[in-house]
């Protein structure tokens, strides 16, 4: 990967990152609902005070100098303050990020380790019993809404069985003093085993949930892929070659497999953010996710502004990644 | 059943691969055999879908579903491979055994290093090499090395750490037999090893193999469409067609004198056997289709000489101790 071609990619996030603001600044300033009025709700508010407020939170402005303004600070890393918070919103996006970030790694490798091994095992053992079901289970996993299965996991797991606990990510009692602010990691660090299983527990069915549809697609792709390979004259002559079967699987077909899958994967995490938004909200996990829920309730224009804008960035990156990790898997292409 | 040979190698009886297909059962070889001696060179040709892969794939025991082989028996020095458990073939197959597939540019794996793809057939077979991790990694290096530059490689050293992807295809095909031959099998199956390349460098490859064969002894099974490389490289040559055996003898005899008209067919469509003066005449008509196959002589529809006499079961005739021909007039004239 040379350098050129990095820089490259940093430019062109910038048009991106452009339109991006520019289309959530549009939607947020013509969707029905006025941040002002919602704060106010019922308390009698003379039309001076609220007129106060309008210039306080800088709403008193037309809608293109606001854009302006905010694309000014935005430049200078000030993404101006939490109209709820009251508080910097790159700060309060910083204290939500662990949660999600957490939720999306434990869902992404909950993924990986369960479709990785089924798609390989439906493609070696194709038209199997185990083959049908797993495409059953991927048809099911990108068509089932998300919201739905998290309910349905939540009714069956935390209320009717009572396995897990229905919301959050720890309780409040086995709370550890933070290091890395993942729980998983703290609770280990500290030496905590207890509160470690009660996080872990907590996790579970959020992650599940965000990671059954992802889970759903790269089965479908180790399997397609895998296929693929496998009717290959490279895994015929590794054969011809009297390797070990094991060998064969997963030095020659595995490798080359596992290409389309791990790219994926890197692009699919992507979409994990946009699933976050629901599940964080099911589950009432204190991510960014469900950050971002509430503050398109309030109108809270900061804090959606800067929300969405890192997802854009964290999109783009983590397209670059799948292209990084395709050309390292694959000595054939050169970026 | 015919007296086994006992300078035979490979002594192949009453071999049938099938397929399973949608259309029905592809029968691609029905009834071959085949038998090669210690230090030969064997050439095998027939129009594309004869079933010359098929026939060695089977005998190295890759037929992958929805194929199967359905009889006969694959002797390789004494012992019947069809016997031997799926860890017993694997033993021998690569390390007494070896093939080159058909296609150099799609066998070698793309993500792995040329280096890796030698240096694991040589670990899979070579129980002599040291068990010390170190030791084995430089020896087995040490070995690639002399192997690569056998076939002709240049600065093999650095280009153990090279992809296929960054090899001409010529070189690739060259790995592919040194690879191959990594183990000093006893019998190669090379599959039209030289199909893909440059008139110059099917030369180079060839005379590779022919000297290879010399200097280690080992017996080769040439696959080709090309008679004039059978002319050239073996000492008996088997002609294949419609997943049968039709013409069968010494390379000189065959050549010079061919029995089965599909065989005076296929040499008079080659330029460079056919006498001077005389029309090239390419073979009218197609291949039959393997599914259900009528009893009866299989080059039939595209033969100048058929007469009703063909239309049963063909034997195959013996016409002298070496030569063997699948055609009624043969049977006639060995009548007489
Ligand atoms: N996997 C398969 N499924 C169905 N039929 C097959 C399969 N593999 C081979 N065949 C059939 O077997 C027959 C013989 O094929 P084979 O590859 O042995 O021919 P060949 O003589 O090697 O031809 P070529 O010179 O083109 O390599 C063909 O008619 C082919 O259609
Ligand atoms: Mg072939």
């Amino acid at each position: 990967m040379s350098l050129t071609r990095v820089i490259e990619r940093l430019l062109q996030l910038i048009p991106v990152l452009l339109g991006v603001s520019l289309i959530v600044f549009i939607m947020m300033a013509f969707t029905p609902g006025d941040p002002v009025d919602i704060m106010i709700g019922d308390q009698n508010v003379s039309a001076e005070q609220e007129a106060a407020m309008r210039r306080d939170l800088g709403l008193d402005r037309p809608i293109h100098e606001r854009y302006v303004i905010f694309l000014g600070n935005a430049v200078q890393g000030d993404f101006g303050q939490s109209f709820y918070h009251r508080r910097p919103v790159s700060e309060v996006i910083v204290e939500r990020l662990p949660a999600t970030i957490e939720l999306t790694l434990v869902a992404l490798l909950i993924a990986l380790f369960t479709s990785i091994p089924l798609g390989v095992i439906a493609a070696i053992k194709k038209n199997s019993w185990i083959d049908r079901s797993a495409t059953v289970f991927s048809l099911l996993g990108v068509s089932l809404p998300g919201f739905w299965f998290g309910i349905l996991l939540l009714m069956v797991f935390a209320v009717h069985f009572n396995l897990l606990p229905v919301s959050g990510r720890i309780s409040y009692s086995n709370q550890v003093e933070p290091i890395t602010h993942f729980l998983l990691i703290d609770t280990l660090l500290r030496g905590r085993l207890d509160a470690f299983w009660e996080a872990l527990k907590h996790i579970l069915l959020p992650a599940i949930t965000l990671g059954l549809p992802m889970t759903a697609i790269l089965t479908r792709v180790t399997r397609t892929s895998m296929l693929e390979v496998l009717r290959q004259d490279y895994v015929t002559f590794a054969e011809a070659k009297g390797l070990s079967r094991r060998k064969v699987m997963f030095r020659h077909a595995l490798k080359n497999a596992l290409i389309p899958t791990v790219s994926v994967a890197a692009i699919e995490t992507g979409s994990l953010l946009g699933g976050n938004m629901i599940v964080e909200t099911v589950f009432g996990w204190p991510g960014l996710g469900r950050l971002v829920v509430e503050s398109i309730f309030v109108r809270n224009y900061p804090l959606v502004q800067a929300a969405v804008l890192f997802y854009a960035v964290t999109y783009v990156m983590l397209n670059f990644t799948a292209d990084i990790l395709y050309t390292k898997l694959n000595p054939r292409v050169k970026l | 059943m015919s007296v086994i040979d006992s300078d035979g190698l490979l002594e192949v009886r009453g071999l049938r691969t099938v397929f399973d297909t949608r259309a029905g059962r592809v029968c691609a070889v029905d009834g071959v055999d085949v038998s090669v001696r210690r230090g030969e060179c064997l050439g095998v040709v027939g129009e594309s879908g004869s079933g010359k892969s098929v026939t060695f794939a089977s005998v190295m025991g890759l037929i992958k579903a929805p194929g199967h082989i359905d009889a006969g028996d694959i002797c390789f020095d004494g012992q019947n491979l069809r016997q031997l458990s799926v860890k017993q073939m694997r033993a021998i197959r690569g390390r007494d055994i070896a093939m080159t597939m058909q296609d150099a540019l799609t066998a070698l794996n793309p993500a792995l290093t040329v280096g890796e793809q030698l240096a694991e057939m040589m670990i899979a077979h070579d129980q002599s090499l040291p068990r010390n991790k170190r030791e084995r990694r430089r020896l087995v290096e040490q070995k690639s090395v002399d192997i690569l530059q056998l076939v002709g490689i240049p600065s093999a050293k650095s280009r153990l750490q090279q992809y296929p992807h960054e090899f001409s295809g010529g070189m690739r095909q060259r790995i592919m037999i040194a690879i191959s031959l990594a183990s000093h099998p006893r019998l190669l199956i090379a599959d039209e090893p030289t199909t893909a390349l440059d008139v110059t460098i099917q030369a180079q490859v060839l005379e590779l193999i022919s000297d290879l064969r010399a200097k280690l002894g080992m017996s080769v099974v040439l696959i080709t469409h090309d008679l004039g490389v059978v002319s050239e490289h073996c000492d008996r040559v088997m002609v294949m067609y419609a997943g049968q055996v039709v013409e069968e003898g010494p390379t000189e005899s065959v050549i010079r004198n061919p029995q089965h008209p599909y065989t005076r067919g296929l040499l008079g469509s080659i330029p460079r056997i056919s006498k001077r003066g005389e029309p090239i005449q390419p073979i009218d008509g197609q291949v039959p289709d393997l599914i259900d196959l009528p009893a009866q002589c299989r080059f039939y529809s595209r033969c100048q000489q058929r007469s009703d006499a063909c239309l049963k079961y063909i034997q195959m005739t013996t016409l002298s101790q070496d030569r063997k021909v699948r055609c009624v007039l043969a049977e006639e004239t060995a009548h007489d």
